[in-house]
């Protein structure tokens, strides 16, 4: 069953939180196009009734009348309504209500010029100590030698797998230039900033493979920055685990 | 050089063609230079866009005819290499607001018109006024040689983003000298429009009987003022980083390309989002206030009516320019920001929307009771109207952090910001070109052409950006060379190619305004009067084109700015200069109102 | 154009009180605050986001740059007496006091060169790290606002003289803006001597 992802308006949402965006995104444009229509329609009028050939003598004193005034006060009651009543408490939930670790899945994706590398702690799920002068054309992370926690870490470069109903917290880094890691199906974005690590949790709702875009120039690969995000069953992600963990071990892959 | 005292006959000698045309301290002909040089970089940046579009609309296939121009760095076989698109990005942006809508708006307009609309025989300092023009130029052919550099121009977004901007080739560099010569200019500029308005009002004009127009160049010149040093000051670090080595922006540990990055780390790449946005934000309302002074004109003039609600107008754009100082930061709600400072800034932007809208408001109410004179200015004014509107508007998502969320530098941002440039500014700098041209020249521009180009410009504007919402919302990221790399990008990429042919179709209609503007200089049709548009305001107290020194009698203001059909007037306008025959209410106030 | 067409160049506006090259110079000099005040607060953003930032007084010379504080606040009050010299019609003392200020602004610019080719004489400079890159950037553009102001202040003590014959009134004010742009360098200086040398 082939379901259409992407339209022509918002993508399909497979987050726990986007309904609410989804809500403050529709509703919000309801009201744009009302206010633009009920004053649409007052322009247009006056453009017919009031063009000289209809009205040859303009009036001195100004329309009267308090609609304009009501109108106004009602423009910012629903701002802050929606301001107050939902955005404040989605960014919120979304900043500070971060699930347990030990409940959640835990992900490093540190972004560089033109690549995601999501790195995974391996079987321990411990994530191994990195650091920047460890860097090489095979060991993309970092990651440093001495540390045994790294010793079965790997990058799942461009890919990222989680399990679907099962929150994820997904520490994001760079190494070079500000990146930001946008998902539409989950209607997330966050700036990814050399010299911090900013942390996001989100929960996928259906399983599927979706794509993950980098929303920050980065310079002139930044259009190519792609990613996959694959959701899927707890036995699928045990399965890609289990081979990723394996070719560690087996030294079929040495590449993180 | 000798006193000589002066009385109505000049005691100049005649002035040569370097004094009189070139390097005069004459704020008309400044103006024109300004207006002029403004005009040509618009036709620039927007060209700079039609490229973009093609391999926006086309990607990786090479541009027909002129494709091979470019040379085999930038488009080799005439297809666009990524590099060269984000040269063409970050200069079309560069360009438009500090080479094109600025200048124009500022320069061009405010110079012109401001002393006029006070009764002043110049600016305050008409010598710093010819040298914030030529520090423009000088700003102006920096930019363009950054093009011809090793590497090309800067390709880093007109926003400048360290570490990116740090690590980019030398055009970088150059654009942040253009931008110090820029500034410095602007800041001349500022100066002198403000002390002008203070001090050299003739006597009757109080702030609260000025122009409209006068108010919003007043609140635009202190944003100017203000905020732009800060952006002065991020330049400077920036060129400190590129230059010198240090790490104003550039964290420890960075590896690029492989290696790492030998440099004592510690910066902040946010410490210039932070300088660089505080002062962008009130850029933007330098870019939309003093459109919205023309406009108002416009329609004060064209529906034979007072505006609807002056003093709450004045008030508005005063609060309006106080808000921008506090909202910049609602470009950086992605950055890691927590509760606390996304709750104060998005709390300042959605209070800074409401002057905005009584603004807007105040406009529409204005066209109640009125008799409207469908002229080529009106159109433009008109026009601008709903488009600031759908611009405004659809600010309001972005300004909550929530839809941000998914928002945030995709289309939806582009098509937010255009709609309130192109088809919101550059329409009311349209009609303020249509409006004064017959006092400048003594002619008037063709109308045919004129409704011609007014008609397919809008059509086309609209084609351009109203797909840019649905293509943002379908999750398709900004400045992407190639939107299809994404299977949401793909989805609507025939949005984009829309987008694209309407570019090139608003491209051809701009053919109307040119030929219209160069041939009306001579050829158009002569005016009447000193006062075509029988208007109120003191611009149009002058002779034909207003000679040096403006006025040859310094006139007195007696009234408010649009006393048009009063009742009681035989005609339908009472200028502010003309003495009143007998009405007690209209006296000259005093200057300190 | 002459000074009589454009209104309120020498005499003062009757309702703001200043004449129009004051008004001029308090806004560019609320322009400037604004460029100093970015920069003080890049300062205190990269300070406080240090995991450790040196004292300036184990760093840099804090007896020379006390003896600028007091050679350029002295050359602030012989600047100041200028301007008054010429408001009482003496012209050969206001030569003598502007000429003062600038030679105390020049002793300013030579001991900053002191200052600062012996931290390059030992290999630091504005790269070595942050605190070297604010130090130098933060003295360097306030030491080009000092050479902007001896440009000034030159023109003002030679061939700008001129005008005292023919408009002495003007000449007074002008000397008495570039009075007002001198002293807002040396409050520059004044902030920027604790919060770099002393903190």
């Amino acid at each position: 069953m082939e379901e259409k992802i992407y339209g022509y308006w918002l993508p399909i949402d497979i987050s726990t939180h986007g309904h609410v965006i989804d809500w403050l995104i529709n509703w919000l444009h309801v009201f744009m196009i009302a206010l633009f229509v009920g004053w649409g329609v007052f322009f247009v009028y006056c453009l017919v009734k009031f063009r000289k050939g209809s009205n040859p003598h303009a009036t001195y004193d100004p329309v009267k009348g308090k609609v304009s005034k009501y109108v106004e006060i009602g423009v910012v009651i629903v701002e802050a309504l929606l301001l107050v009543g939902l955005s404040m408490p989605l960014w919120a939930q979304f900043k500070n209500d971060f699930p347990d670790p030990a409940n959640a899945q835990v992900v490093r994706v540190v972004a560089e010029q033109f690549a995601w590398n999501v790195h995974y702690g391996g079987k321990d799920g411990v994530f191994g100590r990195t650091a920047p002068q460890f860097v090489t054309s095979d060991n993309l992370l970092g990651l440093d030698p001495d540390d045994d926690a790294g010793k079965d870490d790997f990058n799942a470069i461009n890919t990222l797998h989680m399990v679907v109903d099962k929150p994820i917290i997904v520490h994001l880094s760079a190494k070079d230039v500000i990146h930001s890691f946008k998902v539409p199906v989950l209607r997330l974005t966050q700036d990814v900033i050399p010299g911090q690590e900013i942390k996001v949790w989100f929960e996928a709702t259906k399983t599927g493979t979706f794509d993950i875009a980098c929303a920050q120039l980065c310079g002139l690969g930044h259009y190519r920055m792609r990613g996959q995000l694959v959701v899927e069953s707890e036995e699928a992600f045990k399965t890609w685990f289990d081979e990723q963990a394996s070719e560690i071990e087996t030294g079929e892959d040495d590449f993180f | 050089m000798a006193e000589h005292s002066h009385n109505d006959s000049h005691g100049h000698h005649e002035l040569g063609f370097w004094r009189k045309y070139l390097f005069s301290i004459d704020h008309k002909v400044i103006g024109i230079q300004y207006t002029l040089t403004a005009l040509l970089f618009l036709l620039l940046g927007f060209s700079l866009m039609m490229m973009m579009r093609w391999q926006l609309a086309y990607p990786g296939q090479p541009m027909p005819w002129i494709g091979k121009l470019f040379g085999n760095t930038n488009m080799p076989e005439g297809i666009m290499v990524p590099e060269f698109y984000n040269q063409l990005g970050a200069m079309h942006g560069t360009i438009m607001v500090f080479l094109g809508v600025v200048p124009l708006a500022v320069g061009g307009f405010g110079n012109y018109i401001l002393p006029l609309q006070i009764g002043a025989p110049d600016m305050a300092f008409p010598k710093l006024n010819m040298a914030s023009y030529w520090v423009f130029a000088c700003g102006g052919v920096v930019m363009l040689i950054s093009f011809f550099v090793p590497g090309g121009a800067a390709q880093s977004g007109w926003t400048s983003y360290p570490p990116l901007a740090n690590l980019a080739t030398m055009g970088q560099t150059i654009w942040l000298i253009g931008m110090v010569f820029l500034i410095t200019s602007s800041l001349l500029g500022s100066v002198n429009f403000i002390v002008t308005t203070v001090q050299m009002r003739v006597e009757g004009l109080s702030f609260f009987r000025l122009p409209f127009f006068v108010w919003t160049q007043f609140v635009t010149a202190f944003l100017l003022l203000l905020a732009f040093p800060p952006l002065e000051a991020a330049g400077v670090l920036q060129l400190m980083d590129r230059i010198a080595g240090t790490s104003f922006f550039l964290p420890s540990g960075l590896v690029v390309t492989g290696q790492l990055l030998e440099v004592a780390g510690g910066g902040n790449p946010l410490l210039w989002q932070h300088l660089f946005w505080f002062l962008a934000h009130p850029e933007v309302y330098v870019l939309i206030l003093p459109a919205l002074g023309i406009v108002a004109e416009v329609i004060a003039n064209n529906t034979r009516r007072p505006l609807w609600g002056y003093r709450t107008m004045v008030y508005s754009v005063i609060f309006l320019g106080f808000m921008s100082f506090i909202v910049w930061a609602h470009h950086m709600f992605m950055t890691g920001m927590g509760t606390t400072i996304s709750t104060f800034f998005q709390t300042t932007t959605m209070i800074i929307s409401v002057p905005s809208v009584i603004i807007l408001t105040a406009l529409a109410l204005s066209l109640h009771g009125a008799s409207i004179r469908f002229t080529v200015p009106m159109l433009f004014a008109l026009a601008f109207i709903p488009m600031f509107a759908i611009g405004g508007l659809t600010g309001l998502p972005l300004g909550l952090t929530a839809s941000d969320l998914h928002l945030h530098d995709t289309y939806y941002v582009i098509g937010h910001f255009h709609y309130v440039v192109a088809p919101g500014t550059i329409f009311a700098l349209f009609a303020g070109i249509y409006y004064w041209f017959p006092k400048i020249t003594g002619r008037h521009m063709n109308t045919v052409l004129g409704k011609l180009h007014f008609w397919f410009s809008l059509i086309f504007m609209n084609g351009i950006f109203m797909p840019m919402f649905f293509v943002g919302m379908a999750g398709v990221s900004r400045r992407l060379y190639d939107q299809t790399q994404y299977a949401y990008g793909a989805q609507v990429q025939g949005l984009t190619a829309m987008g694209s042919w309407s570019a090139w179709m608003l491209g051809l209609a701009q053919i109307f305004f040119i030929v219209n503007f160069i041939l009306s200089i001579r050829g158009g049709k002569k005016v009447e009067s000193d006062n075509p548009w029988d208007a109120t305001t003191l611009e149009w107290a002058t002779p034909t084109p207003p000679p040096h020194g403006n006025f040859p009698e310094t006139p007195v203001v007696y009234r408010d700015p649009y006393e048009y059909s009063v009742p009681g007037s035989d005609k339908d306008f009472l200028p502010q200069h003309v003495p009143d025959s007998g009405n007690s209410t209209s006296e000259p106030a005093s200057a300190d109102d | 154009m002459s000074a009589e067409e454009i209104p309120y160049t020498v005499e003062p506006h009757p309702v703001t009180g200043v004449y129009n090259g004051k008004l001029g110079l308090w806004l560019f000099l609320a322009s400037e605050v604004m460029l100093f005040g970015a920069l003080f607060s890049t300062l205190v953003l990269l300070r406080v986001g240090a995991a450790d930032w040196p004292h300036g007084w184990e760093l840099l010379n804090v007896p020379l740059a006390t003896l600028n504080t007091f050679v350029l606040i002295g050359s602030s009050v012989t600047m100041v007496m200028a301007w008054a010299s010429l408001k009482l019609d003496d012209f050969g003392k206001f030569k003598l006091y502007m000429g003062v200020t600038v030679l105390l602004s020049f002793v300013f610019l030579v001991v900053k060169y002191f200052e600062y080719t012996h931290k390059f004489h030992l290999g630091i400079s504005p790269a070595t790290n942050n605190f070297y890159a604010t130090y130098f950037t933060m003295t360097g553009l306030h030491g080009l606002h000092i050479i902007g102001g001896i440009v000034v202040n030159l023109y003002l003590l030679f061939p700008g003289n001129a005008l005292w014959k023919t408009a002495p009134e003007q000449f007074t004010n002008r000397v008495e803006c570039a009075g007002l742009y001198w002293h807002f360098v040396d409050l520059v200086w004044i902030f920027l001597f604790p919060i770099l040398y002393l903190l």
